[in-house]
């Protein structure tokens, strides 16, 4: 009996297997580096970083399947991985002088960064239930090891063992879920199972439905939605500010993308069945975040609660399932990536070794003695809170008004009272900084590293032009979908 | 289809009937007479020396842990070895893929001393 080999092309996963090579080649190098020199290795990281992007940029306009239809190279995947090495670029130049002050400066850092951005690639080309799984479980197993990479930190051992375990808890919601999809309609092939599911026998299967709800768990505990979030503030505000900066923008994205491809292309057919459960979710965790939010006292609680709540309104833009919800979903995640890439370049910044001065507190009259970062800090906040100048608000407004075409008045308004509510928080981090004065008196200088400061310049610009110029990059996720919703 | 499974369900009621009644039947019907050394852990004939619960050395964790993964690589090579003519050359690049990737962990533990034991 011959053996059917698989269709093999290398061209449409070369972002993937360039970023896999440098991962491993970062490794291999990090033996024979001294401790001082382990710098290089973030150059390094870059080099495969935008290396992989520029693979990306070389497959844009193509839109096929690869690999026995397991990979889907469509534009929608290759906007995806635009975000996710942006994100990842960012936390690289981030890293450099953030480790190196943390005495957590080992190669192994940068290598585990680029395999969990690995697994980002894989799942937003993933077209099939398996190679989502796969990919997920790359982007999070590194993780599981990068929270707590603060090795002598207690907290940051306490967030590493939490996430492990609420990780795999959930993980194991995902693969019942695939069991059960599968059980019930016979394909694992996302395209496949939206064929299958025309057929009402199988459509109206109550294993289909439950199965359909555990994916729902299994991916909304990866971008915390609200009864799924426990593990959020605890491990964002244990886990390495760096790694907390690189979780809540990579793996938040790399969830919506996993569930943009299950829901929106496989399970189509359910959407009156998903909405409805949506919206709660919708509801839940824009309201639960931003009010626990209110109360935080630690900048990198009150950034994780306020990360929960953006989650909460990327759904709204899911929950509309249009055209115009998809294509302000990649715009808002662009924004969300720069916004709060930046502020956590202020964190990290303004942070002290073993994770000291994270309270709001330390913050008093920052925007005085450093009135550059102040400034940035305080776009940041704006962006966050979605104040007109600048990309948050842009970002929001066309999230908000997909609700609204598609008839979801209601969740929009909602939407847009937590968006007001928001405003109190992001804006008393600003009070703080201009308002206040210090309660110590001898505070040590910050020090601005490159890194840290390109990373900053980036962040601000991409924000302030996004906010005033934003028809480019929203013809770009437009283009983007439209072989995505059409297919 | 539910139904599909039936068979899976009633061979799960079956056998834990089976493998229940017999320990049931064995308690109930068996003879009793405990003394000291039928009651003591078995430990190759030799009478038991202090508790099990010690505390071994995490140095025995990690070559466990090495030792699967490179034995695993030994157990994924025969079956690719009885195929290879059918695979020609792709086999050979796919396995070439598969050991290097191996290669390299082998190189990183070495390096990082995770072989040595002290």
């Amino acid at each position: 009996m011959p053996i059917p080999l698989p269709t093999v092309n290398l061209i449409d996963i070369s972002p993937e297997i360039i970023l896999g090579v440098f991962g491993v080649l970062v490794l291999l190098i990090d033996l024979f580096l001294r401790r001082e020199r382990k710098g290089h290795l973030a150059v390094l990281s870059l080099i495969g970083v935008v290396g992989a992007f520029y693979a990306s940029l070389r497959l844009w306009g193509s839109s096929h399947y690869a690999f026995s239809q397991s990979i889907v190279v469509d534009n929608l995947s290759l906007f995806f991985n635009g975000i996710f090495l942006l994100g990842t670029a960012l936390v690289i130049l981030m890293s450099v002088s953030y480790i190196r002050r943390e005495g957590i400066n080992l190669g192994e850092y940068y290598s585990l960064l680029l395999f969990s951005t690995l697994g980002m690639l894989i799942i937003s080309s993933g077209n099939d239930l398996i190679i989502l799984f796969l990919g997920l479980e790359l982007v999070s197993i590194p993780l599981y090891i990068l929270s707590g990479f603060a090795r002598t930190n207690l907290k940051s051992n306490e967030a590493a063992l939490k996430y492990l375990l609420l990780g795999v808890f959930a993980t194991a919601f995902l693969l019942y879920g695939i069991a059960l999809v599968y059980g019930s309609t016979g394909s694992i092939k996302l395209p496949m199972i939206a064929k299958l599911l025309s057929d009402t026998a199988v459509s109206s299967n109550p294993l289909l439905f439950i199965g359909m709800g555990m994916l729902i768990i299994g991916f909304g505990f990866k971008v915390a939605l609200v009864p799924f979030h426990m593990w959020t503030p605890d491990v964002y505000e244990g886990a390495p500010t760096s790694v907390t900066a690189f979780m809540s923008v990579g793996v938040k994205a790399a969830g919506f993308a996993a569930l943009l491809r299950v829901l929106l292309t496989a399970l189509d057919k359910l959407q009156f069945s998903w909405v409805s459960i949506l919206v709660v979710l919708a509801i839940l965790t824009m309201t639960v975040g931003n009010v626990i939010a209110l109360v935080q006292t630690n900048i990198k609680r009150l950034l994780a609660y306020s990360s929960i709540a953006h989650a909460g309104y990327l759904l709204l833009g899911l929950v509309a399932g249009s055209r115009l919800g998809v294509s302000s979903i990649l715009f808002y995640l662009v924004v969300y990536a720069l916004m709060n890439l930046g502020a956590f370049a202020v964190v990290i910044l303004v942070g002290r070794k073993g994770d000291q001065n994270l309270h709001l507190n330390d913050y008093a009259g920052l925007g005085y003695r450093y009135p550059l970062m102040g400034a940035a800090m305080s776009i940041f906040l704006f962006s966050l809170a979605g104040i007109p100048p600048t990309a948050g608000f842009v970002a929001k407004f066309y999230i908000f008004s997909a609700a609204v075409k598609e008839g979801f008045v209601k969740l929009a308004i909602i939407g847009v009272l937590n968006s007001a509510l928001s405003l109190f928080y992001y804006l008393r981090i600003m009070v703080i900084m201009y308002m206040r004065e210090p309660e110590k008196k001898e505070v040590l200088p910050i020090l601005f590293s490159p890194g840290l400061v390109i990373a900053l310049l980036i962040a601000v610009l991409g924000v302030l032009y996004l906010g005033i110029l934003p028809s480019r990059v929203l013809d770009l996720a437009t283009s983007a979908i439209r072989t995505f919703l059409s297919g | 289809m539910p139904i599909d499974f039936l068979p899976i369900l009633i061979l799960l009621i079956l056998s834990a009937l089976m493998s229940g009644g017999m320990v049931f039947l064995s308690h109930l019907f068996g003879r009793k007479e405990p003394n000291p050394s039928k009651l003591s852990p078995y430990e190759c004939g030799i009478p038991p020396v202090g508790d099990a619960r010690l505390r071994f050395s995490v140095k025995f964790f990690v070559v466990a842990m090495l030792f699967i993964i490179f034995d695993f690589e030994g157990v994924t090579i025969y079956p690719w070895a009885v195929i290879f003519r059918k695979l020609h050359l792709f086999g050979l690049v796919e396995m070439g893929v598969f050991l290097g990737v191996l290669l390299i962990g082998l190189v990183y533990i070495w390096r990082k001393g995770a072989l040595q034991w002290d």
